[in-house]
């Protein structure tokens, strides 16, 4: 090989290193949030568990709806009503395929998350579930995944088990296990926590819950932007998740269900696009997945919804897992060092949430010392007050990371915390 | 910067770190919870009342500086006050947080309470300051219930 080939040759390995790296200046490019200046500081957002920004290409399919598709689906002979139909089914397509489930009709649009466990419970609940059964849930539960199930033990007379967590905030597994039994009706648990980041294993779970023949639920609002989720490997029986918390747009969501369970479950609420006949004396119900769509549905939602996930796939979620496990690992280092600081939430399986108190200092003051410093971090219980009682707390400070967020905003971050201790000293 | 300084005054970090009356009172004729679960602000507040006096009050719970400190202040200030002279410094330091009173311009009976003034500048904060005088305005007019400033933007 002569020189000059050989040089050619590293070059075309040098730019294949470069595409490689994870490219976040140009990811950020795609977020026009992310410019905004807040208190005359840079934007810093590290509260994506709550909501993630918008990228470019979901806004512009938003747009680009009114702008040119608008119609109500299902319905029309005419252009634009196909137009929009397609569009709408499109996306369930592509959804289908990002969490891998066999069906399309197993996906079912939702307002979000809490909908979809919701309807489950509502669902699902009133039919199976009945006096003296049980369901499980876990100590590390948003509140959408245990009121829902509370007021189905409260309407059937059915009894709510709570998983113990231990101090890492790890779900116990032998506890779980003897928690099963042939009351059990139905297994609730988180995918990520909202709270600690804790990874849940998930499939460990369903194996022994399935051993029982008890279906499982699973709460994925936090996992599905931030791992690669499959309904089929993990042999879930509903998986439920929200739009906004994955680069789409709010009001729109997805449970998804094995066939076999949702053609078994009665729908809960009636209307349009439900039915395939109503006559005063009998409505028979349509086929999957429109028996539970009642209604006109947020079809802009689904269609956008549709664009974030080519967006997250066009990355690709395992790139955004290794980088945001590396932004998660980079913070607990640099918050961790901090005197004063305790984070909660140390589980071996984490995602990108950082929850944390600081010695002498309400998460309140933090969050609003931090907001000074144009830097967005959620305070308070995160919905969660179960788990601010495992582990003692009126409340945590939580940044929780995404794939836009780089190692200089987790700079600031430990930077203004410093400050609010200074402000406290 | 201007507005932070404004905010956490050193008074009121003092209070927060040492908040006075902080006790449950043994001779307390009234007792009301205050309860802010979305931030976890919790205070109840102990009354020795005589007749429409308020002869001693103490105060318990756990939360942010703001809430703190002034959960403290307050209880400094209406000690020896009548019912209906509590009232009308409920009236004008609820004013005065939410930006509605002025508290250096227009007359008042604020007194050292001025101090929380810069509460104005952070509305995510008004439900803080006003959590424990909600709490005394409760527990004068015999509420008994637990109650809550977290629904305050929704009165606006």
């Amino acid at each position: 090989m002569n020189r000059k080939m050989q040089s050619a040759l590293e070059e075309v390995d040098a730019q294949e290193t470069l595409t490689n790296r994870f490219d976040v200046d140009r990811i950020r490019e795609d977020f026009p949030i992310l410019k905004q200046r807040v208190h005359g500081r840079p934007l810093v957002y590290l509260d994506n568990a709550a909501t993630s920004q918008t990228p470019q290409v979901v806004i512009d399919a938003i747009i680009n709806y009114y702008s040119a598709q608008n119609a109500n689906v299902h319905r029309g002979v005419h252009y634009l009503s196909q137009l929009a139909t397609r569009e709408y089914e499109d996306a369930r397509v592509r959804i289908q395929r990002f969490i891998n489930a066999a069906e399309t009709h197993e996906v079912i649009y939702t307002r979000g998350a809490t909908e979809g466990i919701n309807l489950v419970a509502q669902s699902y609940g009133r039919k199976f579930v009945h006096e003296g059964d049980e369901i499980i849930i876990s100590t590390m539960e948003h509140h959408s995944n245990i009121v829902p199930w509370q007021m189905l033990c409260d309407g059937q007379r059915a009894n709510l088990r709570v998983i113990p967590i231990n101090d890492d905030g790890e779900l116990m597994i032998e506890e779980f296990a003897q928690m099963l039994n042939k009351r059990v009706k139905m297994v609730a648990v988180t995918h990520i926590s909202n709270a600690l980041g804790t990874i849940v294993p998930v499939k460990r779970i369903i194996e022994l819950a399935h051993s029982q023949d008890v279906p499982v639920l699973l709460d994925g609002a936090q996992a599905a932007p931030h791992l690669k989720v499959d309904v089929r490997n993990l042999d879930c029986d509903f998986y439920a998740f929200s739009s906004h918390k994955m680069c789409g747009p709010t009001g729109i969501g997805v449970l998804y269900g094995k066939s076999h369970w949702l053609e078994s479950m009665p729908p809960v609420m009636g209307g349009g696009d439900m039915i395939s006949s109503v006559t005063f004396e009998k409505t028979t119900y349509n086929t999957l997945p429109y028996k539970f769509e009642a209604g006109t549905p947020n079809i802009e939602g689904a269609i956008a919804l549709g664009a974030a996930v080519d967006y997250l796939n066009s990355i690709g979620l395992d790139r955004i897992a290794a980088y945001e496990h590396e932004l998660l690992e980079y913070a607990t280092e640099v918050i961790g060092a901090i005197p004063g600081v305790r984070i909660i939430g140390t589980a071996r399986e984490k995602a990108s949430v950082l929850s944390f108190t600081v010695e002498d200092i309400h998460p309140h003051d933090i969050g609003t010392i931090l907001d000074q410093e144009g830097i967005a971090v959620r305070a308070g219980h995160h919905c969660a007050q179960p788990v601010m009682k495992r582990f003692d707390v009126p409340a945590t400070a939580r940044a929780s990371f995404a794939f836009y967020n780089t190692k200089e905003e987790i700079d600031a971050l430990a930077a203004g915390i410093q400050k609010a201790i200074e402000v406290f000293s | 910067m201007a507005e932070l300084n404004e905010l956490y005054q050193q008074v009121i970090l003092d209070h927060n770190k040492k908040p006075r009356n902080f006790k449950r009172l043994e001779r307390a004729n009234c007792e009301q919870e205050g309860y802010n679960p979305l931030c976890g602000d919790q205070i109840t507040l102990y009354l020795e009342m005589d007749g429409d006096l308020i002869k001693d009050v103490g105060f318990q719970g756990s939360g942010c500086a703001i809430s703190k400190a002034s959960a403290s202040m307050m209880t400094t200030a209406v000690k020896g006050k009548t019912k209906e002279e509590a009232g009308l410094m409920f009236d004008e330091f609820h004013r005065m947080v939410k930006g509605d009173l002025d508290a250096e311009t227009e007359q008042n009976h604020l007194g050292r309470l001025k101090i929380f003034a810069g509460v104005r500048e952070f509305p995510a904060r008004v439900k803080c300051a006003s959590l424990s005088w909600h709490t005394l305005r409760a527990a004068i007019e015999g509420y008994g219930e637990s109650i809550t400033t977290e629904d305050e933007h929704r009165q606006d």
